[in-house]
């Protein structure tokens, strides 16, 4: 187990390569990538029981699935950082030739990558296909899986909810990256999704409402919960309200670094805001 | 020239199923999904042997399709079933990122394909699912002709490891080929032998090309009718062989002319051997309501059809 100190300069370098990947290549999303930096920190780092060898398979190993495939640059860098491949690889990214792909892919075969993600909505029916192989498997393992709340307006996503809670998908915990913000705008504006928790309930899934979704023990906490409710004949979620932009002041409290790099002048800025901890690719 | 029994009508669905059910015993790693049409697709006994194996998903196809692209993690082959419609046009980009893209082992299993689906009409009757399968990189794309043949695909394509469009249909019909025949992927049929015209067929008109073979010979013309199940990859080697003979070629499909098993042989002939060519296909345009044998009438689908192109693409010889 990490402390919190450890795990706060985990997050700190994954935030500094996030910025430094899509400052190199002019594109790419931080805003959303530095939201969940804390999430996959501690999914990677506390949670989950994996073999950084990787085999698509993952019999006998929790697995997670990003359906909200933009933000790739801090799953990159923690799925690097955490043993899946060479950290100098996060300088390819979105590069000709790179297994890292603006959106990740298991097309250029990057370990720790299960499926293509980036055309949204798709990810937590692939994660309750591979819960119910689970199953089938008598593999007592967990799927983990992480969406957008934005992503939430596409229809896909309402077929599984009510699958999963009608079926009792109980082997299945889903994040929702709760950070009220998408491309155009705030969520409220472009298409509000109301009362997320009483739709998740209305479909017979357990909610957990995770105010502090970029606080580190209250993340912990939230997913020690969710396992703890895992097996019981209901899928999982938590709602995790996260800061857009967290840890880099020019990028909070808007959804203008949703898909857009910071200069020069603005990642040195950033940069300082977040000193490296465990050294930069 | 050689002849072919039907030894009674039966539809291809059915050849699924049994298919089906005969993976059911001999591979544990298939798994069935259906979007609540698990009658029109056969797969009861599927479903009432291996409940444990079997997937309810409700009329919720892209849901089906992310389910089965993440059943693989962890070994497991899923067979998806629906209407070729829904199959294919209706869940485009699940298939395309989650199954495609993503490299998974993943059968796709349509019925109710082209206009023999009859009476429902053109929002049901897909014409354009052998085009967009097509064009996915990796995926393996396949028609099958009658209950014997659609049976043996079903079994042979779980052996397959990558992403595999199966399509058969609702009505009875002719089934004349082996029982116990082998089916290779990506290897063509040559049924009968002849030297004045190839007749490249897939589906439901492999049959209509034997009746097409049989008018012809009674009018002194020797026809050899190929019978394509897989479109992709295509028997490239095959096709040429038979067209340096004959020197000119009809496809036939049950599918729109674009895109379809009629451009795919196009294709092969001007890079490797141009000549002329016929097709048997809708002509971009959607299909109605009917019975379906007045429908393969209407639009131009049959022996008939077949037969009067073959006669039109050998005076085009040179």
């Amino acid at each position: 187990m990490s402390t919190t100190q450890q795990l706060q300069d985990f997050v700190t370098q994954v935030r500094r390569d996030i910025l430094r990947q899509v400052h190199q290549v002019n594109s790419g999303h931080p805003g959303g990538s530095l939201g969940c930096a804390e999430f996959f920190s501690v999914l990677y780092q506390e949670v989950m029981d994996y073999s950084s060898s990787f085999d698509m398979d993952g019999k006998n190993e929790d697995l997670f699935f990003l359906s909200n495939g933009h933000i790739s640059p801090v799953f990159y860098s923690v799925l690097a950082r955490s043993g899946f491949f060479p950290v100098e690889e996060l300088n390819t990214f979105r590069k000709i030739d790179s297994r890292l792909q603006g959106h990740p892919t298991t097309h250029e075969g990057l370990p720790g990558i299960r499926i293509a993600s980036g055309s949204l909505g798709q990810g937590m029916s692939v994660a309750i296909g591979a819960a119910h192989t689970k199953k089938m498997n008598k593999d007592s393992h967990l799927v983990y899986s992480l969406h957008g709340d934005g992503e939430l307006q596409e229809g896909q996503n309402w077929e599984a909810i009510l699958y999963a809670g009608s079926k009792g998908v109980d082997n299945l915990i889903a994040t929702i990256d709760y950070n009220k913000k998408q491309i155009d705008g705030a969520t409220d504006d472009v298409l509000p999704l109301g009362d997320l928790k009483k739709k998740f309930e209305a479909f017979d899934w357990k909610v957990i409402e995770l105010k502090e979704g970029n606080n580190i023990d209250a993340i912990k906490s939230a997913l020690e919960q969710a396992k703890n409710l895992t097996g019981k004949q209901q899928p999982i979620v938590i709602l995790m309200e996260t800061e857009m932009g967290n840890g880099v002041d020019y990028m909070m409290g808007t959804h203008a670094w949703h898909g857009k790099a910071p200069n020069d002048e603005q990642l040195e800025s950033a940069l300082s805001q977040n000193p490296e901890t465990l050294g930069d690719y | 020239m050689k002849t072919y029994k039907n030894t009674g009508n039966i539809d291809t669905r059915s050849g699924f199923g049994a298919g089906l059910a005969e993976l059911g015993k001999t591979n544990p790693d298939v798994v069935a999904l259906c979007a609540d049409l698990t009658g029109s697709l056969k797969m009861d006994e599927f479903k009432d042997n291996h409940p444990d194996r079997f997937f309810q998903i409700g009329i919720a196809e892209a849901n089906m399709i992310g389910i089965a692209a993440g059943m693989t993690i962890g070994g497991k082959i899923p067979f998806t079933g629906t209407f070729a419609n829904f199959s294919t046009g209706r869940v485009y980009d699940q298939i395309r990122q989650s199954v495609a893209y993503s490299g998974k082992n993943v059968k796709i299993c349509a019925s109710h394909a082209g206009l023999t689906l009859g009476e429902d009409g053109a929002t049901h009757q897909i014409l354009e699912d052998l085009g967009l399968m097509k064009m996915l990189p990796g995926m393996t794309v396949i028609n099958t002709c009658d209950y014997n043949q659609t049976k043996a695909a079903t079994i042979a394509i779980a052996e397959h490891e990558g992403p595999v469009y199966l399509r058969f249909g609702r009505p009875k019909v002719a089934n004349f080929t082996p029982e116990d025949q082998t089916f290779e992927i990506g290897k063509a049929v040559t049924l009968t032998e002849g030297n004045d015209v190839t007749i490249i067929a897939t589906g439901h008109l492999v049959w209509e090309a034997l009746e097409a073979a049989k008018a012809l010979d009674e009018k002194g013309i020797s026809a050899e009718v190929i019978n394509i199940h897989t479109i992709k990859p295509l028997d490239e080697t095959a096709i040429l062989k038979s067209v340096r003979k004959t020197k000119c070629v009809v496809t036939a499909e049950e599918h729109n002319f674009l895109g379809g098993l009629g451009e795919s042989v196009a294709r092969t002939l001007t890079l490797n051997h141009p000549a002329p060519q016929e097709f048997v296909a809708t002509e971009d345009t959607f299909g109605e309501s009917g019975e379906p044998l007045m429908l393969l009438d209407k639009y131009g689908l049959n022996a008939k059809a077949i037969t009067e192109k073959a006669e039109a693409v050998i005076l085009r010889k040179e």
